[in-house]
C-alpha cells in the first residue's frame, strides 16, 4: 500500500461534500509524475477517489466506470451514493483472500438533498463516517489536521479551504504524498474541480 | 541494468534503449533492439524479465494487428496503451505474470506526440519524458530541468545526449550502445 503512495479525504458540511487527493505517483522514493488521477466522478452528484498502489487505482476505477454504466443501462436511472458504496464494498470483498490494494473514499449527494460521506478499508468494511474521512500513506498526519480544522455545518466555501489546508499540512509531512492537490466540492447544483499549487518536494 | 528513455516533443517522440543483453556478468549480445511496432505510429519499448519481454511485446504487437486487419483501424496511442495496461492487469494476478516494465511511444497522423509509462505492476502514466529501469534515478532530474513542451527534434536529441552522459558519468552499468528511434506522424525510424 506504500509502493506508490498517495492519500484522500472526505469531508461532509452543509448540504454539501468535498474529495480531495494528493497527485503524487511514484515508484518508492522515486517520484515519476505529479499527474496520477485518484478521484473519479460517477456522475454530478457522486465522487470517489482510491488511494495505495496504483495498479489496483487503476483497475477499480475501470471496473466501477463499467459496473455504473451497466447499472444506468439496466436500471434506466442514476445510481445512489449509498448504492455505488455498497457497490465498491462487494466488489473489494469478493477478493477478500487476494484483495486489490486500494482504499477507497466515497463521498455524494443522495437524492433526498442529504450530504453522504464514507469510506473503506480494503477488504470492503464501511466505515459511515459523521464528519470526515481519511485513506492512504499520509492517513495518520490527515486524521490529526482534520480533527483540529473540521467543524459542523460548513458552507462550501468553507469546505473548500478546509480540505485544502488540510490535505496540504498533512501531506507535507509524508515523504510519499503530495505534489500538488485536487479538490471537488459537490453541492446540489454544481460540482467544481480545483487543483492546489502545494510544496513540490 | 537495462535503460529506456522517452522524450516527447512538439509533433515526435524520441526514445532510447540500450542494446546490451547480458546474463549476470557476463554480456551475451550487443546490437538487441528492445522494441517492437505496434501498428505504423505506436512504438512498444520493454525491458524486464527475459523471455517474459518478448513474449509480452509479440503478444502485444499480434493483438493490435489483429484489431487493425479486423477493424480496418488504426489504433491510437491511448488506445493501445489502455490495451496494454489491461493485459497485464490480467496476468498480474494469475499463475504467471509478466515481469515486463514498458513505454509506448507514439504520434496520431495529425502529429499529436504521446509517450505512456507502464510499469510489471500494471500501472500506468501519461508522461512528457519518462525512464526505466535504473536510469530513472539519474536522467528524471536532468529532463525535469530542461524540458519543454514544443521541444524541436535537434533540441530534443541535445537533451537525450544530456541524459546518455549523465549515465556515463554517474552509473556504474557500462551501456556503450543506444538505439535512438523517432515516431511522427511519419512512421517510426531510427536515427544516429
Amino acid at each position: 500500500m506504500s509502493y506508490n503512495g498517495g492519500c484522500l479525504i472526505g469531508m461532509r458540511g452543509k448540504n454539501c461534500v468535498a474529495i480531495a487527493s494528493d497527485r503524487r505517483f511514484g515508484v518508492q522514493a522515486l517520484g515519476l509524475t505529479t499527474e496520477f488521477q485518484k478521484i473519479f466522478p460517477v456522475n454530478d452528484k457522486i465522487c470517489y477517489g482510491l488511494a495505495g498502489l496504483g495498479t489496483d487505482v487503476q483497475t477499480l476505477s475501470e471496473k466501477f466506470t463499467f459496473k455504473t454504466n451497466m447499472y444506468k443501462l439496466n436500471e434506466e436511472r442514476e445510481i445512489g451514493v449509498k448504492t455505488f458504496a455498497h457497490l465498491v464494498s462487494s466488489t473489494l470483498y469478493e477478493k477478500r483472500f487476494g484483495p486489490y490494494y486500494a482504499e477507497p473514499v466515497i463521498v455524494g449527494i443522495e437524492k433526498d438533498g442529504k450530504p453522504f460521506i464514507c469510506s473503506m478499508d480494503l477488504i470492503g468494511c464501511i466505515n459511515f463516517a459523521e464528519d470526515f474521512v481519511v485513506t492512504g500513506t499520509a492517513s495518520e498526519q490527515l486524521y490529526g489536521m482534520c480533527e483540529a480544522l473540521w467543524e459542523p455545518e460548513l458552507e462550501a466555501e468553507d469546505l473548500f479551504e478546509t480540505i485544502s489546508q488540510a490535505m496540504l499540512s498533512a501531506t507535507n509531512r509524508d515523504a510519499l504524498s503530495g505534489w500538488g492537490g485536487v479538490v471537488t466540492v459537490i453541492t446540489p447544483d454544481k460540482i467544481i474541480t480545483r487543483t492546489l499549487k502545494g510544496r513540490s518536494d | 541494468m537495462q535503460v529506456l528513455i522517452g522524450i516527447a516533443g512538439k509533433d515526435f517522440v524520441l526514445t532510447a534503449a540500450d542494446t546490451t543483453t547480458a546474463r549476470s556478468i557476463v554480456v551475451m549480445k550487443h546490437g538487441e533492439d528492445k522494441s517492437r511496432l505496434l501498428n505504423k505510429h505506436n512504438l512498444l519499448l520493454y525491458t524486464g524479465e527475459p523471455g517474459d519481454t518478448v513474449q509480452f511485446a509479440e503478444y502485444i504487437q499480434c493483438n493490435i494487428k489483429l484489431y487493425e486487419i479486423r477493424n480496418g483501424l488504426e489504433l491510437g496511442t491511448s488506445a493501445c496503451a489502455s490495451f496494454v495496461r489491461k493485459q497485464m492487469a490480467e496476468s498480474l494476478r494469475s499463475r504467471g505474470p509478466y515481469n515486463v516494465n514498458y513505454l509506448i511511444a507514439g504520434a496520431s497522423k495529425k502529429g499529436e506526440p504521446e509517450l505512456y509509462w507502464g510499469d510489471y505492476l500494471a500501472a500506468s502514466q501519461k508522461m512528457p519524458f519518462a525512464a526505466q529501469g535504473y536510469a530513472a534515478y539519474f536522467v528524471m532530474s536532468t529532463m525535469d530541468r530542461y524540458w519543454r513542451p514544443d521541444l524541436s527534434l535537434e533540441e530534443a536529441r541535445v537533451l537525450l545526449q544530456k541524459c546518455l552522459d549523465e549515465l556515463k558519468t554517474r552509473f556504474i552499468g557500462n551501456l556503450p550502445e543506444f538505439l535512438i528511434k523517432v515516431v511522427d506522424k511519419d512512421g517510426v525510424r531510427i536515427i544516429a
